[in-house]
C-alpha cells in the first residue's frame, strides 16, 4: 500500500476538531495563513509525489525505517514481551526529524522562504535547523532562556547548523514562552515565513498534519510487529509532552480495539507537589496556543485562567498544554494516560542502559518507567511496543548532576 | 451595550473627528492605581476605554504590553479583578464606554455564561478577545449577547474579503482594524488605505477604529482624518511605566489630552 493510501486511512479532524478539541484560536492576522496551510496540506496529503519526496528523504537522509528491537533483557525485567521502536536511531537522534522533513517539503512547495520554530529540549530545534540546512533556508529558533541553559549542547548544534537561536526571557522562560515568541514572529512575518511547529499542538491544521507526518512511526511498527511476532501488540506506550511521538505511534492502530494506548506524562516532583507537567492527568480543558485541549491552568479567583508553570526534569515534556487529539482520546477512553516522576524516569533510564545498552532521552525514560504497570495488565505473554522517541546524549549533564557525578 | 459605543463614535463624527480609543492594562502598575488611571483617562477626553486583562501568555502583544501584564499579574491583577474594577469605575461615575480586551482562556475558565453575566452587571459594554477569530467567536458572543454585551472583531491587513464580509452578521458597535501585521507596539504605523477602510466599513456595517503603531498626537491627527476611531495603547502603557505609581494617572492623562486635542479639528 502506498504512503498516501495509508495516510488516507487515518482519521481527519471534523471542522478542525477532534471531538470538542482543537480549533483555531489565533489572532485574525494569522487566520489566512492557517487557511492557506490547511489547503496546501490537503493537497499534499493526497499527492503521491509529495509522499515520494518525503519518503525518499526519510529513507536516504533520516535512515528509516527505524528498527523495531525485541528487548529481551528488559522484557524479563518488566514481565512482558517488550519491543522498542527505535526513533533514537534516526538522524539527529529523535522522532522530531520525521515531522520536520514533511513540513519542510511542504514549505518549499508553498514557496515559503524562511523557517521558524520553537523548541523545548532542543530536539525539535535541532531537527528544524537540520532540514533548513538541507534545504538551504534561513532558520530562526525560539527557545526559553532556562532551556538554553539546560540544553546548551543542543544550542551549539543548532548554531553549527546555521540557525539563529533566540533565548526567550519572558514568562517562565521555557517551551510555552518560546511558542509565544514564535507566534509573535509569525504574525509579524506571515507572508514569507513558515512556522514549523514541533508537536501535535497549535491551531488546526498542525495537530492533524504533525500526527500524519509522525504516523510513519506507527505505520512501520505495525508492519514490523506483524513480521516479527506475527500478531498485533497488546499495548503501545509512549511519553506525552505535546504528544507527537505518542500520536504518531498510536494513530495507525486506532481501529484495532485490542491494542491499548498508554500515554505517559511527566509527574515531575509528584502530581500532588504541584510541580509537574501532567496536563491530561491533572489539568482541565482550556485554550492555549491556538487550540482547545487540556491545559495546566489556575482556577482560583486571583489567578483565574492564567497558565500554570509546568515542571519536569525533561525539557521536552515541560509544557502546560497537550495535543487536542490526545484530549479526545482521553475523553473517549481510547487511550489512558499515566504519569511518572523525575526520579522514576531517571531510574528507568538507568534500567534501560544496564539491561539493553541503550541510553534514551529523559523524555523517553518516562515511557520506560510505566512498563511495570502496563506489563501487569497485559501479562507475561503480552506484547508491548514502546516508542523509544530519542537518545539521551543531550541529557548526560542533567543525569550526571542527578547522580551526583557533576556539581 | 452597543448603543453607548455607537454613540461615542457618532458624537465624534458630529464633531468631524475620529473617536479616541485608549488602551490600558488593568492592574498596571497595581490594581488600585490602574483604576485611578482609567478614571483620569476618561476625564482627559478618551471616547472609549479598552481595558486589557493581563494574561500569562500574551502571544499577540509586544514587549511593552507583555511587561505591563507581567507587572499586573505580580501585583495580583486577574479577570475577576478587572470586572470589579469596571464596577468601581461606574460607581465613581465614569460613563465612558469600556471594552474589556483580553485572551480567551481566563474567560473560558470562568465560563462564558458566568463571564457574560458578571461583565454585564459590572457595566462592561463590549469584549474584544484577541484569540477568538470570527470562526471561533460564537462560543463567547452567544452568551455575551444574552446579557447585552457586544463583541468587537479584529480585522488585519491579511484578512480576506470573504472574512470581512462575515463581520456583517455581528452588528458590532465598531471594528478594530490592525494597521500592520505584527504584535502591539512593534513599529511605527503605516499609512492606511482609505479604500481599504471604506471596504471594511461597508462590509461590516460598523465604524472602523485603527490601531497598532499610533503613538503621538501627530500620528493621531493623521489617522483621525481618515478613520472613525484611533486606538492608542503601547504609548499610554509606556507612560504608566515612565515614573512612580502615584504620578501615573497624571502622566497618562496628559498624553490623552494631547491626543484628543490633536484630533479635534477647528
Amino acid at each position: 500500500m502506498s504512503t498516501a493510501d495509508e495516510i488516507a486511512k487515518l482519521i481527519e479532524p471534523t471542522r478542525g476538531r477532534f471531538g470538542e478539541f482543537g480549533g483555531q484560536y489565533v489572532a485574525e492576522t494569522l487566520m489566512p495563513a492557517i487557511a492557506q496551510l490547511e489547503t496546501a496540506w490537503r493537497v499534499a496529503r493526497d499527492d503521491a509525489s509529495y509522499w515520494a519526496e518525503v519518503d525518499d528523504l526519510l529513507k536516504n537522509y533520516v535512515g528509516r525505517p527505524s528498527l523495531l528491537y525485541h528487548a529481551r533483557r528488559l522484557s524479563a525485567e518488566v514481565g512482558a514481551d517488550v519491543y522498542l521502536k527505535r526513533e533514537d536511531l534516526n538522524h539527529t537522534g529523535a522522532h522530531k526529524i520525521n515531522n520536520c522533513i514533511g513540513q519542510a517539503v511542504l514549505a518549499r512547495r508553498m514557496g515559503k522562504r524562511r523557517l521558524i520554530a520553537e523548541t523545548g529540549a532542543g530536539q525539535h530545534g535541532v531537527a528544524t535547523a537540520t532540514v533548513a540546512a538541507l534545504f538551504g533556508l534561513p532558520c530562526e529558533i525560539y527557545m526559553g532562556a532556562e532551556d538554553v541553559v539546560r540544553q546548551s549542547l543542543n544550542v551549539e548544534r543548532m548554531k553549527l547548523l546555521g540557525a539563529t537561536v533566540h533565548p526567550v526571557e519572558s514568562g517562565t522562560r521555557t517551551l510555552k514562552d518560546a511558542m509565544n515568541e514564535a507566534l509573535r514572529d509569525w504574525v509579524t512575518n506571515v507572508s514569507d515565513t513558515f512556522y514549523l511547529i514541533g508537536s501535535v499542538a497549535g491551531p488546526h491544521p498542525y495537530p492533524w498534519m504533525v500526527r500524519d507526518l509522525q504516523s510513519v512511526i506507527g505505520r512501520e511498527a505495525r508492519r514490523q510487529i506483524l513480521d516479527i511476532a506475527g500478531r498485533l501488540p497488546d499495548a503501545l506506550v509512549a511519553c506525552v509532552g505535546g504528544g507527537s511521538n505518542a500520536a504518531g505511534l498510536f494513530a495507525p492502530f486506532v481501529d484495532e480495539a485490542s491494542v491499548r494506548f498508554v500515554g505517559v506524562e511527566a509527574a515531575g516532583e509528584g502530581v500532588e507537589s504541584g510541580r509537574h507537567a501532567a496536563t491530561l492527568g491533572a489539568g482541565r480543558i482550556g485554550v492555549l496556543h491556538g487550540s482547545k485541549s487540556y491545559v495546566l491552568t489556575h482556577e482560583d479567583d486571583e489567578r483565574m485562567g492564567q497558565i500554570a508553570h509546568a515542571h519536569s526534569i525533561s525539557a521536552g515534556l515541560d509544557y502546560p498544554g497537550v495535543g487536542p487529539e490526545h484530549a479526545a482520546w482521553k475523553v473517549s477512553g481510547r487511550a489512558v494516560y499515566v504519569a511518572r516522576t523525575d526520579d522514576q524516569a531517571l531510574a528507568a533510564l538507568e534500567l534501560l542502559a544496564r539491561t539493553e545498552g541503550i541510553l534514551c532521552a529523559l523524555e523517553t525514560a518516562h515511557a520506560v518507567a510505566a512498563l511495570d504497570e502496563v506489563a501487569s495488565i497485559v501479562g507475561k505473554s503480552g506484547v508491548i511496543i514502546v516508542g523509544l522517541s530519542g537518545r539521551g546524549d543531550k541529557d548526560m549533564v542533567t543525569v550526571a548532576q542527578r547522580r551526583g557525578a557533576l556539581p | 451595550m452597543t448603543a453607548q459605543l455607537r454613540a461615542a463614535f457618532d458624537n465624534a463624527a458630529k464633531e468631524n473627528r475620529a473617536a479616541l480609543v485608549a488602551y490600558l492594562t488593568f492592574g498596571d502598575p497595581d490594581p488600585k492605581t490602574s483604576i485611578d488611571i482609567v478614571e483620569a483617562v476618561a476625564q482627559a477626553g478618551a471616547d472609549v476605554i479598552e481595558l486589557g486583562v493581563p494574561f500569562s501568555d500574551p502571544s499577540a502583544d509586544g514587549p511593552s504590553i507583555q511587561r505591563a501584564m507581567e507587572r499586573a499579574l505580580i501585583a495580583g491583577a486577574s479577570l475577576p479583578g478587572a470586572i470589579a474594577a469596571v464596577a468601581e469605575l461606574r460607581r465613581r461615575g465614569v460613563k465612558t464606554p469600556i471594552v474589556l480586551f483580553g485572551y480567551y482562556n481566563p474567560m473560558f475558565v470562568m465560563g462564558p455564561a458566568t463571564f457574560a453575566e458578571r461583565a454585564a452587571r459590572a457595566g462592561i459594554d463590549a469584549v474584544l478577545t484577541v484569540d477568538l477569530p470570527i470562526d471561533e467567536l460564537d462560543e463567547l458572543a452567544g452568551p455575551l449577547a444574552t446579557y447585552g454585551v457586544s463583541v468587537i472583531p479584529l480585522v488585519a491587513p491579511t484578512s480576506t474579503p470573504d472574512r470581512i464580509a462575515r463581520l456583517a452578521g455581528l452588528h458590532a458597535p465598531f471594528v478594530y482594524y490592525i494597521s500592520l501585521t505584527g504584535v502591539t507596539g512593534s513599529r511605527a504605523a503605516a499609512p492606511v488605505d482609505p479604500a481599504r477602510l471604506a471596504q471594511i466599513r461597508t462590509a461590516s456595517g460598523s465604524p472602523v477604529a485603527v490601531g497598532f503603531g499610533i503613538r503621538t498626537p501627530d500620528d493621531a491627527r493623521r489617522f483621525s482624518a481618515v478613520t472613525d476611531g484611533v486606538v492608542v495603547g503601547t504609548a499610554l502603557v509606556d507612560r504608566v511605566a515612565a515614573g512612580d505609581a502615584a504620578g501615573a494617572p497624571a502622566r497618562v492623562a496628559e498624553l490623552v489630552r494631547a491626543l484628543a486635542a490633536a484630533m479635534t479639528r477647528s
